[in-house]
C-alpha cells in the first residue's frame, strides 16, 4: 500500500494512544492495592508498550520509504513534542484512584477490542497484523477491567461512590473515540453502538448509570492537549532529551 | 566455513540450545516461535514471532539466537519478526507441554478459538492440573501472573500456589 500521510498519521495515532496510557498505567508498578493487581495493572501496560513498539515500528517504516531514514520507534516516542502527539485526550488524563484507573481501562480496552476486530478485516496489511495479534491480549485487559467495574460498582458504599465518581470524571472524553480526525482509516462513528451496549451491559450489573446529555472534550487526535500531556513527556522523554542516543 | 551451509536441519539442531530466557526449560523451538528460515547470500537469517506483543523476552532471544549461530560458524546472522499470523500455545511442542510440567508450571490448553471474546465475567478456566499433585481442585488467583504469558492459581488439595501458562 502506498504512504499516504493518513496512515502514517493513523498509525502514530494508534501508537500514542497505546504508549501514552501505558506510561500512565505504569504509574502503579509497586503502587497497586494488593500485590496481584499491583501484576495486572503493569502487566496490561507491558502489553500497551507492547503494541506501541508495532505501531512506532510500522510508522517509522513508512517515514523510511518516503525518504526519511533517521526515523526510529524511538525518536517516535522520545522526540516529538507535544503538539505532535495524537493520543486521546482520556489515555494521558492523571490516573486518579484505583477505581478512576480501572474504569479508564475499561471504556479503552472496549473500544480498543471493537477498533481492532474491524482493523483485523482492513486492508493494510501492517495493521491487521498488528490488531490481529493485540485482539487476544486486549481480551484479557476487557474482562480484567469489566470484573473489577462491577466489582466496585456493586461492593461497599465507599467503592460505589469512588467509580461513581470516576464515571462523572470520564464521561466527557469517551465521546473522542467515536469523532474521527481526518486521517482515519477506520470508521470508529461506526463503533458508538456497539460500545454503548458493552458498556451498558456492565454498568448494568455495577449497579451504575450511563450518563446522559454531556458535553464531550475532543482536541487530542489533532493534538490539542490537557495541560497534563507536557507533564507526561517530560517524565517520559527526559533522559533522552539530556543523554541524546543513552542506550542500557 | 567459507560457504554459508545451508541445511535448515542443521540450523534447527543449533536452536534446539536457545531457551527461553524466563522459562528456561523451553527451547524457541518447543515454545513455536521459529517461523522460518531464510539464506540470502552470506546471510542466513532467522524469522521469530512474539509470544505476546511486550514480551520483553524477544530482545534476548534475538541476541541468544545470533551468539548460538556465531559460535557454530556462522558469519552472518540476521533475526526478524513477523506477527501474522499471530503466535498461539497451541504452537507449543507435547515435549514442550511436558518439560513444563516438570518445572512446575502449569500447561496450557488447547485454546478455543476466539469465542474467549464472549466468555462470561467472571468466568474461570477450570480444571487447570496442579504440576505438583496433579488435583484438578484448582482456583484462579488472578489472571496476570509472575510473567504477561502466566496466570497464577492455587491447587485447593497440597494448597501450593503455582503458574499455568494460560492459552493464547
Amino acid at each position: 500500500m502506498p504512504l499516504t500521510n493518513n496512515t502514517l498519521n493513523y498509525t502514530l495515532h494508534l501508537a500514542d494512544n497505546a504508549l501514552i496510557l501505558g506510561q500512565r498505567n505504569g504509574e502503579w508498578c509497586a503502587h497497586g492495592p494488593i500485590l496481584e493487581q499491583d501484576i495486572a495493572i503493569t502487566n496490561i501496560t507491558l502489553d500497551l508498550i507492547g503494541q506501541a513498539r508495532n505501531f512506532y515500528q510500522n510508522a517509522a517504516a513508512c517515514l523510511h520509504e518516503s525518504g526519511d531514514p533517521t526515523a526510529s520507534e524511538d525518536s517516535l516516542a522520545y522526540l516529538r513534542t507535544e503538539r505532535e502527539f495524537k493520543n486521546l485526550l482520556i489515555c494521558e488524563l492523571p490516573n486518579g484512584d484505583w477505581a478512576q484507573t480501572i474504569l479508564r481501562q475499561f471504556f479503552f480496552s472496549t473500544f480498543q477490542l471493537l477498533l481492532f476486530e474491524k482493523m483485523k478485516h482492513s486492508n493494510n496489511e501492517p495493521l491487521v497484523a498488528i490488531a490481529e495479534k493485540s485482539i487476544k491480549e486486549t481480551q484479557y485487559h476487557v474482562k480484567w477491567s469489566s470484573e473489577w467495574v462491577i466489582r466496585l460498582g456493586d461492593g461497599t458504599t465507599e467503592s460505589h461512590s469512588r467509580i461513581t465518581k470516576a464515571v462523572d470524571t470520564l464521561w466527557m472524553y469517551t465521546g473522542e473515540f467515536f469523532i474521527p480526525a481526518s486521517y482515519e482509516m477506520i470508521d470508529v462513528a461506526s463503533l458508538k453502538n456497539e460500545w454503548m451496549n458493552k458498556v451498558k451491559e456492565v454498568f448494568d450489573e455495577a449497579t451504575l448509570t450511563l450518563p446522559e446529555n454531556v458535553f464531550m472534550q475532543t482536541g487530542g487526535k489533532n493534538g490539542a492537549h490537557t495541560e497534563h500531556m507536557g507533564f507526561i513527556l517530560s517524565e517520559l522523554q527526559y533522559l533522552q532529551r539530556v543523554f541524546p542516543g543513552a542506550e542500557w | 566455513m567459507n560457504t554459508l551451509n545451508k541445511n535448515k536441519d542443521h540450523i534447527y539442531s543449533i536452536l534446539q540450545e536457545v531457551c527461553d530466557p524466563e522459562v528456561p526449560v523451553l527451547t524457541i523451538l518447543d515454545l513455536g516461535i521459529v517461523r522460518d528460515i531464510q539464506f540470502h547470500e552470506e546471510e542466513v537469517e532467522i524469522i521469530i514471532t512474539p509470544t505476546y506483543s511486550g514480551c520483553p523476552a524477544m530482545d534476548a532471544i534475538s541476541v541468544d539466537i545470533k551468539l548460538k549461530l556465531i559460535e557454530h560458524g556462522f558469519k552472518k546472522v540476521k533475526v526478524s519478526y513477523i506477527l501474522s499470523p499471530a503466535w498461539t500455545t497451541d504452537w507449543m511442542s507435547e515435549e514442550g507441554k511436558k518439560k513444563l510440567q516438570v518445572y512446575g508450571i502449569a500447561p496450557p490448553k488447547k485454546s478455543t478459538n476466539d469465542t474467549r471474546l464472549h466468555k462470561m465475567l467472571f468466568e474461570e478456566e477450570t480444571h487447570i492440573e496442579c504440576p505438583q499433585c496433579h488435583s484438578i481442585n484448582t482456583k484462579l488467583l488472578s489472571q496476570f501472573g509472575s510473567t504477561a504469558c502466566k496466570a497464577l492459581y492455587q491447587c485447593n488439595d497440597c494448597k501450593e500456589p503455582f503458574d499455568y501458562f494460560k492459552c493464547h
